[in-house]
This record gives C-alpha cells, sequence and structure tokens, in this order.
C-alpha cells in the first residue's frame, strides 16, 4: 500500500528512513536545557502550602510567622492573586450542559480536595520557602467528603459544591439504530461490569516553570515544560490582563509529558501571577510527592456493557453505561469530560454493527482534577470492546482471531462510518489480524498453552484491536470555544550558507518530533539531513499552532513542513532558473545542488543561489525579489480526524497461588499510515504499550474513604520497571490518508491504546480452567487471588 | 522537597561519633549510606540539627573470620554481600538475598549496619539476622555489647539500640556443611519491598531437619521468626505432609497488620505459599 511518495534509492529520502533523532546525542550528554535546570539572575523560588483536608473551608490563615523569616519575598494567599488573575472555567460549549465552578491560582475560602495548593510563599531558595510553609497555620472546618463515585450519586449525599443540585458535571447520550429490539431477538447476549483505577502520568521531569515578569517592558516570560506553549501564551494574556504580543513562552526541552503537561495547574497559573508581583523572575517545580496530589489523574471509570450477538457470533448491537468521577471541577481549558466523551464514540469502533447506545455520566468527587493523558479514553473503550467480544467468543466456542476476523470492518468496505457516528477513510483491520496471527505463531502458543496447563502451568493469551484518534480538526475543542488551535505553522528559510532552518509550531517531547520534521524538510528540499535545522517551542520565534499533543505531530505538523519545503522549494528553483536561464520545472534540487531534472546533472549549489540572493542581489535581473523565507500554515480538512488501527498481543503466565503475573512477550501490528521513521514509530510504540501494561498491572491512584492519596509515592505507586516488560514485537501496515500529500496519521497513543485490553483477556484466558474473571484494572494481585478464591 | 538546615560533622573514630551524638543529644543521627535518612530528610519526616558521618571509620569496616563467626563490618554495602567472597562462602544466604534489597545505586551506598539500625520490617537483611542467629555488636557511651538477634529487634522501627549508641559489626555463625538455607520474597516488582519474604537456614542431620530458624518479613511490625512452624519441622523429614502442617502453623506464628492493598487473609495466604515453595525447595537441597 504504499504510495510513490517515498522512492528509498533516490537521494535525500528520508521519509521512511530510520535516522537518529538529533537531539539524542544533546540529552545523552547531559546538554538538555529543561526548565527545572533553569537559573536565571534574581530569581526566586515558590513553594506552596497543601491542604491536608479533601474537602473543608478555610477559617482563616496566618502568614505572619512565615513572613518574618529572612530571605522569604512573598506570602500569598488566594486573596493575593485573586486581584490580578481572572478566574476560569472547565468546560467548552459543545459538550451542551457540562457545568464546572470557577476556578483561581489559589482558593478563597473552599479546599475541594487533599493536596490543593492554598498559600504560596516566594522566597531565595526553595528550601527557606519550605521553611515558612511550616510556620503558616490555617484553620480548616471539615465539610463532608465525596470521594467515590457511588456516594457522589447518592441522592441526598454530600455535594462537592455546596449550592448545587447533585455532583453531575456532564451527561451525553448516543442513541443509534434500535438496540432494544437488536437485544430482543438475539442469540447471545454477553454483559460485564468493567472498573478502570484512576492513574497518572509519572513524568520524568515533573511540571516546572520559570515565570519572569518585566514591568519596565510590561512583558511576561514564561519558561514552561509543556507541550503547547501557544495555548499557555493565550491564557496568560487573557488572565492576567497583559497583551499576548507581550507574553513569550518558552518551551525548551521536557521530561515527558504524555498529555499531562497540556492543563492548566493551579500553581502555575499561581507562579505567574507572584512574579508580576514582585518583579522577579520566580520558580516553581512540583516535586514527586506534590506531583501525584497535583498533576492530573485519568481514567477512574466504571463500565457496564452489554453486546448482542446472533447464532453465528456476529455483532448484533452494544448498549453502554459510562460513569467516570473526575475532579472538584473540569480541567481548564480542555475539560474532564472528553475521555468519557471518548470512550463511548470509541466502544466498538473496529466492529461493523449497527445498533448502539451509550449513556455516559461525569461526576464530581472531591480528588485532583482528571483530564487528558496518553490515549484519552481509549483503554478503556477498548477493554469494553475487547473484554465482551472475548466473552462472547468463549460463549458461542469461537476462537478469539476468529470471531474478531468476522465482525471488524473488511478492509475493502470503506469509507464507513462507526455506529457511534465517526467518519473512517481507511483501515485495515483484517490485513493486520492475520499479520498478528502469523506474528505470534499462534497455533504453536496455543499448543503450548494446553501442553503446560496439563502441568499445572497457566499461560493466557490476549488479543485486541483498536482503533485510535489522530490528526483532530477544529471538530475537537475549536467548535467548543477553546482557543486551542487545530493548524500548524511553519517559516522555513534557505540560509546564506545554503542550510535550511524549519522553525515550527509543533514541539517536541522527547517523541523526535524535530527529527520527523528535519526528516520531512530534507526530502521535500533535496538536502542532507544534516543541514536542517528545526526549532520549536518559543512563541516568539515559532509560528501559531495547535503543538503536539493527541497524535498530531507528524500528521498535521509533518504536512506543514512538507507544503511549507515545497513552496520554498519552489521559490529557490526560480531565482536558480533566472540564474541558469532555465525554466524552473526544468530543475531539480539532489543533495544541495540544483540539477538538471531529466539528466540529473548537477548545475549550481543552493549556498551559491543563497550567496547570489542575499548577498549580489545586484547580479539578478532587475525586479527580481527572491524570496528564500517562506511561512506557511496547513489545517487538516477532510475527515474530521485520521482513524488509525491495529491489534495487540500477548503471552502471559498467571502464578495462581501467588496472583502474581510474568508477562512473556507482547506483539502490536499497527496502521499509523505513512511511516516517516521506523524506528521512531517503533520505540513510540513500545513506550506507548508499557505504559498500557503499567494500568493493566500496577498503577493505581488508591484513595481512603476520607479523600486522602494512598499511596502518592514512587515507593508506593508502581510504575512499570524494565524487569517487568516482556519483549515487544512490532509490525505495520501503512494506509496513508488521501487527506494530506504525506498521509501520515498519527502514533503515539497506539501502545497504550489496547496493550492493557489485551493483558485483560490474556489474565482472563489463564484463569478459564478455574471458573474465575477480572474485569478490573489494575490486575493486581489482591484481585486475582480473589477470583480465585485463595483467601 | 529539601531538607531543614542541619549541621555536619564526620567522624573519623568511633569514639568521635559517640562524643559528637552525647553532645548533640535528641538532635543528631548518624548516617551511613544515606539511602534511607536522606529521603526522611527531604521529606522533613526527620529533621535533627546534626548529621555525623560515620562512613570514614575504619574499625565499622570490613568482613573477616573470628573464631566461629564471620564478622561484617556494619558499612560493608550491599553491594559487597555479592562481591566479597567470604560473605559468599560463610554467609551465603546474605549473599544469596543481597540481589533482592532495592537496586544497584541504592546497593552502593546502603549499608548492612544501616539497614540492621532502621529495622525496616519489610527489609530483607534484618529479618535475616534472625534466620542466621546473628549477634550485633553496639558500641554506645556505656561501653560495648553484643545482641542477639532475636532480642535484638522489639517494635516498629525500634530495636534494643538506644540513641546515640552505634552499630559496629553484626557477626554471623559459619555456615557449615551440614547446613542448607533458602529464600525468596513475593514482591510486583523486582527490587520493591515484598509483599512477603522469607528466609530459612537448617542443620540437617541425614534427610531430618536438626535444627531449622524460619524468619520472615513484611508481615508485621518486626521481622518475624515463625516459631510454631519451625517446631513442627524440627526431627522431621520435609515431606509434604509436614511441609503442609508447618503451613498451618503459620496462623498462629504471624499476625499480619491490616493494609488498603495486601488484607491480613491474602497476606497469610501468600507467606504459606511462600512457605512451602521454600521448604520444598530446602527439602531438594535448596
Ligand atoms: C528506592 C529505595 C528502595 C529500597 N529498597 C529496599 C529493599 O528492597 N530492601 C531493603 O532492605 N532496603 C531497601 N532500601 C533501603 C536501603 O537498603 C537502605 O540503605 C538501608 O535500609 C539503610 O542503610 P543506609 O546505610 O543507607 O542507612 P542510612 O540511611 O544512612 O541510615 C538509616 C538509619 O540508620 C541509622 N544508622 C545507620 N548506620 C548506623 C549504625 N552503624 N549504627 C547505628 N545507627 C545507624 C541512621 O542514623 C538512620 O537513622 C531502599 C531504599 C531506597 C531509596
Amino acid at each position: 500500500m504504499s504510495a510513490p511518495l517515498t522512492s528509498l534509492d533516490r537521494p535525500n529520502s528520508y521519509i521512511g528512513r530510520s535516522v537518529p533523532r538529533p537531539n539524542a546525542k544533546r540529552l545523552l550528554a547531559g546538554r538538555g536545557r529543561y526548565v527545572s535546570d533553569l537559573k536565571l539572575p534574581r530569581m526566586l523560588y515558590a513553594a506552596f502550602l497543601r491542604s491536608p483536608h479533601a474537602h473543608a473551608k478555610i477559617v482563616s490563615i496566618n502568614i505572619d510567622e512565615a513572613r518574618a523569616i529572612e530571605g522569604v519575598h512573598l506570602v500569598a494567599t488566594g486573596a493575593d492573586l485573586a486581584k490580578i488573575c481572572t478566574p476560569w472555567v472547565g468546560t467548552l460549549d459543545h459538550f451542551k450542559g457540562m457545568t464546572s465552578a470557577p476556578q483561581m491560582p489559589l482558593p478563597l475560602d473552599r479546599v475541594v480536595w487533599a493536596g490543593q495548593a492554598v498559600v504560596a510563599v516566594v522566597a531565595e531558595s526553595r528550601a527557606i520557602a519550605e521553611d515558612a510553609l511550616e510556620l503558616i497555620e490555617i484553620d480548616y472546618e471539615d465539610l463532608p467528603v465525596v470521594a467515590d463515585l457511588d456516594s457522589a450519586r447518592q441522592v441526598g449525599g454530600a455535594l462537592v459544591n455546596p449550592g448545587s443540585a447533585n455532583n453531575i458535571c456532564f451527561r451525553s447520550q448516543l442513541d443509534n439504530g434500535t438496540v432494544d429490539d437488536a437485544f430482543a431477538h438475539a442469540a447471545h447476549v454477553v454483559e460485564e461490569e468493567f472498573s478502570f483505577g484512576r492513574h497518572t502520568a509519572v513524568t520524568l521531569e515533573p511540571r516546572a516553570l520559570v515565570a519572569d515578569y518585566d514591568p519596565a517592558a510590561g512583558m511576561l516570560t514564561v519558561h514552561h515544560g509543556t507541550q503547547t506553549p501557544y495555548q499557555f501564551q493565550d491564557l496568560y494574556s487573557r488572565h492576567y490582563g497583559i497583551p499576548e504580543a507581550r507574553v513569550r513562552v518558552i518551551a525548551t526541552d521536557i521530561g515527558g509529558s504524555f498529555g499531562m503537561k497540556l492543563h492548566v495547574y493551579h500553581e502555575d497559573m499561581a507562579v505567574v501571577g507572584l512574579s508580576i508581583l514582585l518583579g522577579r523572575p520566580v520558580k516553581y517545580v512540583a516535586d514527586r510527592i506534590e506531583s501525584f496530589v497535583s498533576d492530573i489523574h485519568a481514567r477512574d471509570h466504571r463500565v457496564r456493557a452489554r453486546m448482542a450477538l446472533d447464532a453465528k457470533g456476529g455483532i448484533l448491537a452494544v448498549d453502554v453505561v459510562d460513569l467516570t468521577a473526575i475532579g472538584a471541577f473540569s480541567t481548564f481549558p480542555r475539560t474532564s469530560v472528553v475521555e468519557g466523551n471518548q470512550v463511548i464514540r470509541l466502544i466498538g469502533a473496529p466492529y461493523r454493527f449497527k445498533n448502539y447506545r451509550a449513556t455516559l455520566e461525569v461526576i464530581f468527587q472531591n480528588k485532583v482534577q482528571t483530564s487528558q493523558y496518553r490515549a484519552v479514553g481509549h483503554p478503556i473503550a477498548c477493554a469494553v470492546t475487547e473484554r465482551l467480544v472475548d466473552i462472547a467468543a468463549s460463549k458461542i466456542g469461537l476462537d478469539p482471531f476468529a470471531i474478531r476476523a468476522q465482525n471488524v470492518i473488511p478492509d475493502d468496505a470503506y469509507p464507513e462510518i462507526s455506529p457511534t457516528g465517526y467518519r473512517f477513510e481507511a483501515l485495515s483491520h483484517q490485513t493486520c489480524l492475520k499479520r498478528l496471527h502469523e506474528m505470534m505463531d499462534y497455533d504453536a502458543l496455543r499448543a503450548e498453552q494446553a501442553d503446560l496447563r496439563k502441568r499445572g502451568v497457566y499461560r493466557g493469551i490476549g488479543i485486541a484491536t483498536f482503533v485510535e484518534i489522530t490528526n483532530p480538526s477544529p471538530a475537537f475543542y475549536g467548535v467548543g470555544g477553546a482557543r486551542i488551535s487545530s493548524q500548524d505553522g511553519a517559516i522555513v528559510s534557505l540560509t546564506p550558507s545554503g542550510e535550511v532552518r524549519c522553525l515550527i509550531s509543533v514541539t517536541e517531547q522527547g517523541q523526535g518530533t524535530e527529527a520527523i520534521i528535519s526528516q520531512i524538510v530534507a526530502d521535500q528540499l533535496g538536502l542532507a539531513l544534516e543541514h536542517v535545522k528545526v526549532v520549536t517551542g518559543d512563541t516568539e520565534v515559532t509560528p501559531h499552532g495547535g503543538a503536539t499533543w493527541a497524535c498530531r505531530g507528524a500528521g498535521i505538523g509533518g504536512e506543514t513542513a512538507l507544503q511549507a519545503t515545497r513552496a520554498l522549494k519552489r521559490n529557490i528553483l526560480e531565482v536558480a532558473a533566472l540564474i541558469l536561464q532555465a525554466q524552473p520545472s526544468a530543475l531539480d534540487i539532489i543533495d544541495g545542488e540544483v540539477v538538471d531534472a531529466v539528466t540529473r546533472k548537477p548545475r549550481l549549489p543552493i549556498s551559491e543561489i543563497a550567496r547570489i540572493a542575499y548577498f549580489r542581489s545586484d547580479t539578478l535581473p532587475s525586479g527580481t525579489q527572491a524570496q528564500l523565507t517562506v511561512s506557511h500554515h496547513f489545517a487538516p480538512q477532510g475527515y474530521p480526524f485520521a482513524f488509525t488501527n491495529g491489534i495487540q498481543g500477548c503471552a502471559l503466565e498467571v502464578d495462581v497461588e501467588t496472583g502474581l503475573i510474568k508477562l512473556l512477550k507482547h506483539f502490536i501490528v499497527e496502521d499509523c499510515g505513512r511511516v516517516i521513521n521506523p524506528m521512531l514509530v517503533d520505540e513510540q510504540l513500545r513506550g506507548g504499550i508499557v505504559q498500557g501494561l503499567g494500568a493493566a498491572l500496577f498503577e493505581e491512584c488508591r484513595y481512603s474513604e476520607t479523600g486522602q492519596l494512598m499511596n502518592g509515592s514512587l515507593a508506593d505507586y508502581l510504575v512499570p520497571m524494565p524487569m517487568e516488560m516482556p519483549d515487544i514485537v512490532i509490525g505495520h501496515v501503512e494506509t496513508p490518508t488521501a487527506d494530506t500529500e504525506l498521509g501520515a496519521k498519527g502514533v503515539g497513543e497506539a501502545g497504550t491504546a489496547a496493550a492493557s485490553a489485551c493483558v485483560l483477556n490474556a489474565v482472563n484466558d489463564a484463569l478459564a480452567p478455574f471458573d474465575a474473571t477480572i474485569n478490573s484494572v489494575p490486575i493486581t494481585p489482591a484481585k486475582v487471588l480473589k477470583a480465585l478464591k485463595r483467601f | 522537597m529539601k531538607a531543614r538546615a542541619f549541621s555536619y560533622f564526620r567522624a573519623a573514630t568511633i569514639d568521635q561519633a559517640l562524643d559528637a551524638h552525647a553532645r548533640a543529644g535528641d538532635d543528631a543521627r548518624f548516617i551511613a549510606g544515606g539511602q534511607s535518612l536522606v529521603p526522611a530528610l527531604s521529606l522533613r519526616l526527620q529533621a535533627p540539627r546534626l548529621l555525623i558521618d560515620i562512613t570514614h571509620i575504619d574499625d565499622l569496616r570490613g568482613v573477616r573470620r573470628e573464631g566461629g563467626h564471620l564478622r561484617i563490618g556494619a558499612l560493608t554495602r550491599h553491594c559487597e554481600m555479592l562481591s566479597e567472597l567470604l560473605i559468599a562462602e560463610f554467609a551465603p544466604l546474605l549473599h544469596a538475598v543481597a540481589p533482592f534489597v532495592a537496586h544497584p545505586a541504592i546497593r552502593n551506598r546502603g549499608t548492612f549496619g544501616g539497614s540492621i539500625a532502621l529495622a525496616d520490617p519489610a527489609s530483607e537483611f534484618p529479618a535475616m539476622t534472625l534466620a542466621l542467629d546473628a549477634e550485633i555488636e553496639i558500641a554506645g557511651p556505656s561501653g560495648r555489647r553484643r545482641v542477639r538477634a532475636d532480642d535484638f529487634f522489639i517494635d516498629l522501627f525500634e530495636t534494643a539500640l538506644q540513641p546515640g549508641e552505634l552499630i559496629i559489626a553484626v557477626y554471623v555463625p559459619l555456615f557449615k556443611a551440614d547446613q542448607r538455607f533458602a529464600f525468596d520474597e513475593l514482591a510486583r516488582r523486582r527490587g520493591d519491598y515484598a509483599l512477603v519474604g522469607c528466609g530459612m537456614l537448617a542443620t540437617f542431620a541425614g534427610d531430618r531437619v536438626d535444627d531449622i530458624r524460619i524468619s520472615f518479613f513484611s508481615v508485621g511490625n518486626t521481622p518475624t521468626r515463625v516459631k510454631g512452624a519451625e517446631a513442627i519441622l524440627i526431627g522431621s523429614r520435609l515431606d509434604a505432609g509436614r511441609i503442609a502442617t508447618a503451613q498451618g502453623a503459620l496462623e498462629g506464628d504471624l499476625a499480619p497488620p491490616d493494609s488498603d492493598e495486601v488484607p491480613p487473609a491474602m497476606r497469610l495466604h501468600l507467606a504459606r505459599v511462600l512457605l512451602g515453595r521454600l521448604l520444598g525447595r530446602l527439602g531438594e537441597g535448596a
């Protein structure tokens, strides 16, 4: 299925080639420039006193002693910051009826989760600031705590927002076809309740920012470890009333983000205000303990779902109720309801059936906010769908591969619309299924499993098909009123020495955005890769755009770079044509040389064109103005999203006496359209899978009945570690999107989307001889032993 | 988080360290590998005025034979449990356990004495001193003494060590030809503190157990010997029936605490499974 764009035997054909990331060496050599490392002259450090209560009234705050400590420059409360910062509300217009309370950098009179920042101290060192925190006295009056889904939904129960009618943030319904009828006439109905633990991103570098307000220039500069500098430029400008052009956000190297650093955090907003109040740079780096109670969490869903099938195992209908508990308010500006919305829209996505009904209820509780984190909603939708399919398969007596082969939308059936209303341009489920079957050596795995079972060894094999949403159009946020761009911009210039610099709005968080952009630029212009320099992440330098999130860096950013570079190439060839007295169409560029398009004979190095254009324009025909800098914007058109697809498989072993699970091997066949850099795509998949495996077996934010996070440290919150991770075998299918010249879709979330579903299926497969089932992640030893009735 | 400000003193001798502590009183802490103390300082769970660095005291170093014992200096690092030949030969249980203690970076700094002094009930080494019938040598303002491991661990993070006292060394009886040991732990990730862990040392007379000491960790407030189970095994062969009886005895030997993640009944179940597996290995020659 590969299109003619890549012919790897051409010089400078970098699209489709595994080249190392240009920043890898720099980062490995310890030359990264992270905000955490940044020191500015006259810089001060902020620290926050956090609420020990999940819900309480603030009766009084005494800051006198803290203020008196030497080295303390400012102790600020909610009231101080409320004077200079306007509140924000985490709703979007296209989520009809959703509500959320206004938010402020620091609370005025009530705390709504344990860990919420209440008072800020700015001092000459973080240690001094923490000394001062110990001297602040806050008098709280406990309020009733809403600490779980059930109590939150209880009529007449405690309220997260006193005065509101209930704890509901948002409700949504989908109803297509004739669901009741389909269930009434189905040969088989399977039903299950699923639960998904809260987890969080745990980036290597925690949230970090240095806000630097210069009162003389009226200029705010924020060095911010974020994926989306433009979004924050807009927000800092609006909420602090500083003209947009006087707000500069610089996002240099970032130690991981995974969606977590997309959101407005109260401390971050506060730090900007503290810098404005002091007229000095103020730095804040969340430490690990703070991160656990203040970074967004994700997942936390309970889903009741049933599936109707005909006698042969054909899916007829799916009926779903998804309940999800977020924080005390919806996150700004992307909200806390996108996840649930994607859950109900992605359920059943790989399969061809008509009748679908879903109800979503998003509920407030007194915990830290939830929001978008890698593979938003996908793992939940995938686990629900794929468990139901497996349960149905075993009930009907079908092999997991067979029931999927029978039900997936056939590869030749596209375009197709999913029962939830998503429009698919072209997917490749059948090809992927076939490929996975071969890659896993499925029949041999099954034979080995049967053999070992006789000896009391319980292996499980699981597969999970998935669809991923990538390349989002304005349908995602823009239509809801959020000032979050779905377009990207690039500025490409030929330098006086004949190299190319590309300033682009997509950002780099370690996934290799800068690498693929340089590949595209070098490929499209006809230049050696080392002569391309890509610059990202500075609102003063790079053009406005959506930046990197939701799988859009390659698909949208890449297309922007491609079109910008093609325009620059046209301009270069126009000047070359004048110099060489040829037609531009008769010329091409290879390896930095203008060549004859037919014979490929070198005519003139582009460095010579640059020299003439920049320094000897007098030698060009009069009236010629060489345009060796091109700016170009690109917004996705056509399909509102570029869907990708794939399938994962895994083999594992369950120790039925201890409940411990050993992952043996993991497989994925993935179709992200045009692969720009196979190595980076593979590593995206591996990293994504590892995060999904973390969700499957380890990661969960556990709360007490009083809303206290019980395991908020890396000793107790288990992230996946290398010793527990299996080898991951990767296969590719390429179905480029026709919506762009490049044909690339996203790949960053595919690994995470299905890994936990796959493990869940495999664990249930292993437990099949025991009449024990598990429909909840993470799959802890306690859950396994409980299911096996071992204690 | 950042630690509160403190003073620092590097002691060259045991006496210097004890003196400095005596002068500072409750506000001082010895620091060895720092792998437990430094996190506690950073989290401000502890905020002593004075840190007394003991890592430059030669008398706390080294591993050597002394009579029927191996003397393991308090400053012996976890990684040296792996590299020190005398330990591999005469205290092979400790050698086998070391890879389960944390991760390489922590093993490079963490010390045996620090681990015993801290007496974390989830730690491997304190429990092993019980299985090994080790003695702990302590120096304090009123002189030196040796305390049997059996008498050392008193309650949660509470030991026979008085404030201002220093562990000098641990004495482990030399491993003998008629002995076997076994160790394992159940952890969700390699290097984590275990859900349950157990080490045992048995002396055999032919295929009968002449003596056995079995010690669990991560089961309560202190590392715990399971004397009921030991009594059942002493004098008998390690056949399936005996092992099952010993497993049954754990209910009386252990009283696991309530925890939000591992209910007591589950921990007891895991302890039984682990005991069964280890005794099986011991029976096979371990
Ligand atoms: C991420 C991580 C994982 C870990 N995992 C494990 C694990 O799986 N298993 C495990 O057992 N441990 C684990 N540890 C703890 C580690 O083994 C510690 O090093 C050890 O428990 C303490 O030894 P230390 O030399 O570092 O002591 P320090 O941290 O220096 O001191 C600890 C305490 O002991 C006192 N102390 C130290 N030496 C003496 C002495 N000679 N006499 C009297 N008092 C003394 C100190 O005053 C202090 O109160 C882990 C640590 C970390 C950071």
